[in-house]
């Protein structure tokens, strides 16, 4: 506590050992570098889009679809940048989710609207994040083991609350927050928020002391310590930011399937674990990017929405989708070692 | 004189033999509880009869469709006064299923019902109940060998593409160059195979009719809701949907809803209320959906008490119950729903 009264700015500057935060120049440019290549592959997916399917992919419904459809992983991925770049894991992001949309659309819930739809999911995912970190930061559990026990309770208590039943969505303010009429100057409301979290998210890694704080722990939890950050709290607070994000993405996805379901979320963590580290956060902590993160996402998103497109079944999607992630990481390997 | 009483005494002594043998043959079937001896008639009815106790395992009901399964058998079983159902917590785990039916063995239930999470892997422990001398019922995922199972009654994923096929196929038959997509299950399913291969053979008596394209979603909300978006960005014009399961068609029929889209017919699969209630109102793009019909369990039941009871089934001439029984994939549509409405699963 003592040590934590010393002015965090100060602090995090003299750290040796984490010491890519003094080099930030340089690191913006590796990271600069990164994001272009991630840019370039983007560009050559719409290259590849709009020659295959010129007339449905370079449309504007096609671009709204896929801003939709990325936006609940999305949201899901700034909160798992957070605490992959602090050295943690969040294996249980798609039971989460799944939780916190059958919480939200039980009968009781629906019966208090969309506000009430709207406060339950978050407040179950702050829960859940809570529980993961107090968890990891006060039990001191490894984060995958934490995480995967949150994984397979949360999972089993949405199924109990559903009794393995689909949760139809009967109130109307929340459906049509999902329909054509509530787009904003032609932007899905869904991506909007997606918009809204990657750029908070953004301002808190690269601007705030708490985003610093985050780096800083990842890079080297000792020496974070000793230069008078509260680790643990520190650790607290990322699994609830991971769990709120969660929330927030289970509200979301309430509004595109009008619905909520034990089976929602499936996979979401392998999901946003590979965005992130296409995007250019390093897993074992220390660097973390939500430019890179929410590419990531758009890349994937983008690519499932071409191989729709041309009609291509799953098993080519998954093994495609498994390449572009080989590919991603030794094309990173390389730029980060000739930077 | 002596030849008379001789040829009498032969005569009487051949009668009371044959008599002894044919006694034996009654008494010595009887106890066995196999053919319909000792019973007046042989097909199983709503009487009740010999006291039965059926056990069932079933997989997890994570979903509409097999929480349906264990409603059906249990509301089932509680119509009979002579049957007692051993009911096991679902579990989708293969070795905990095997633990359970194993101690359904050991419990020595009359009849086992089972509807195995993976039929191939739960077929060891079906030979083992089968060798105990407790008669299995295998409900719908099929085990590997006929000897693990006394009968077998299931779905027709097949049928349920090809009556699916043809109900698309009737609706279209007068239109010129009729587009058709297909919404299909998880693709790492058999059954899923099984419903595009009939979808397609259907097809086949249609000339006039191409499937433009098939995206497979996850028979979950969400997946169904991802894939039509996508289906619905790829064709902006085709005549009919063939979706594989209601429960991932809420999913879907969002998307449509969301991409204002009608001008086609839609099929789906398994028989939800939710599907049915949507046919009846009659006001989207659902027209009909093909039965997976969870009902199987209340017949598993129906069979297991025939089996206990060594009865055939009513209707039916034989004796015994079949080995195996592939039920219908009935089309329900606007005229036929009312009937079909009680068996709607949520």
């Amino acid at each position: 506590m003592t040590q934590h009264a010393s002015p965090p700015r100060d602090a995090t500057g003299k750290l040796p050992p984490a010491g890519r935060l003094p080099s930030w120049r340089l690191m913006s440019a590796r990271a600069d570098v990164r994001t272009l290549s991630l840019l370039g592959v983007l560009a050559v997916l719409v290259v590849i889009g709009g020659v295959t399917e010129p007339d449905s992919f370079l449309d504007v419904r096609n671009l709204q679809l896929i801003l939709t459809q990325a936006s609940v992983i999305g949201v899901v991925t700034v909160g798992m940048t957070f605490v992959i770049t602090s050295g943690g894991i969040d294996l249980s992001v798609g039971a989460i989710v799944a939780l916190a949309s059958v919480w939200a659309t039980t009968v009781a819930t629906q019966e208090y609207g969309f506000a009430g739809i709207l406060f339950t999911a978050v407040l179950v995912g702050l829960g859940c994040g809570l529980v993961n970190g107090v968890l990891v930061a006060y039990g001191r559990m490894v984060p995958f083991i934490a995480t995967l026990a949150m994984l397979a309770s949360a999972r089993g208590l949405a199924l109990q609350i559903t009794d393995g039943r689909t949760q139809v969505v009967t109130v109307d303010s929340v459906l049509s927050l999902g329909e054509r009429d509530a787009y904003v100057l032609g932007i899905p409301p869904l991506f909007l928020v997606f918009a809204l979290v990657t750029v908070v998210g953004w301002l808190v890694l690269n601007r705030t002391t708490f985003g610093r704080r985050t780096v800083a722990v990842g890079g080297n939890a000792e020496a974070a310590r000793l230069a008078g950050i509260d680790v643990r709290r520190q650790r607290l607070y990322l699994y609830l930011l991971s769990g709120l994000c969660c929330g927030i993405a289970a509200f979301l996805l309430i509004v595109l399937s009008g619905s909520g379901q034990n089976t929602n979320g499936n996979l979401y963590e392998l999901d946003a674990i590979a965005a992130a580290i296409i995007g250019g956060t390093l897993l074992s902590g220390g660097r973390g990017t939500i430019t890179g993160s929410v590419l990531g996402v758009l890349i994937f998103t983008t690519i499932t929405d071409i191989f729709a497109l041309n009609n291509l079944q799953s098993d080519v999607q998954q093994i495609a989708k498994g390449a572009i992630i080989v590919a991603a990481v030794l094309v990173q390997r390389r730029t980060a070692n000739t930077t | 004189m002596n030849g008379r009483t001789s040829r009498r005494g032969l005569l009487f002594g051949t009668a009371a033999v044959s008599a002894g043998a044919f006694l034996a043959a009654c008494t010595s079937n009887e106890p066995k509880d196999q053919g319909p001896a000792a019973d007046s008639g042989p097909a199983a009815d709503d009487k009740p009869g010999k006291h039965v106790t059926i056990g069932f395992a079933g997989p997890q009901a994570d979903h509409g469709w097999l929480n349906a399964i264990n409603d059906n058998a249990e509301n089932r079983a509680k119509k009979y006064s002579d049957v007692s159902l051993e009911i096991t917590e679902g579990s989708n785990d293969t070795a905990q299923q095997i633990g359970q039916i194993e101690t359904l063995i050991n419990k020595k239930v009359d009849v086992l019902v089972v509807l195995p999470a993976d039929g191939k892997a739960l077929t060891q422990v079906g030979l083992k109940a089968m060798r105990a001398g407790i008669p299995v019922i295998n409900l719908d995922r099929i085990f590997n060998s006929a000897q693990a199972y006394r009968c077998w009654i299931g779905g027709d994923n097949y049928g349920m593409g090809l009556n699916a096929g043809h109900y698309i196929g009737e609706k279209l038959k007068d239109k010129p160059d009729a587009k058709v997509v297909e919404l299909a299950g998880l693709d790492n399913l058999e059954l899923t195979k099984q419903r595009t291969q009939g979808f397609d053979d259907a097809l086949r008596n249609y000339p006039n009719i191409r499937k433009v394209a098939r995206q497979a979603a996850e028979f979950t909300v969400e997946t169904g809701q991802a894939k039509m978006a996508q289906l619905l960005q790829a064709q902006p014009d085709f005549d009919a949907l063939w979706n594989h399961d209601d429960d991932q068609g809420v999913g879907a029929l969002r998307a449509i809803e969301q991409a204002g889209r009608d001008g086609f017919l839609m099929v789906g699969g398994a028989g939800a209320l939710s599907a049915f209630q949507a046919i009846k109102k009659d006001d989207g793009v659902l027209k009909a959906t093909v039965l997976y019909p969870p009902t199987m369990a209340a017949s598993a039941i129906d069979l297991a008490r025939a089996l206990g009871q060594g009865k055939g089934v009513g209707g039916l001439a034989e004796f015994e119950i079949p080995a195996s029984i592939t039920l219908y994939s009935a089309v329900v549509d606007k005229d036929n729903v009312d009937q079909y409405m009680p068996t709607g699963f949520r």
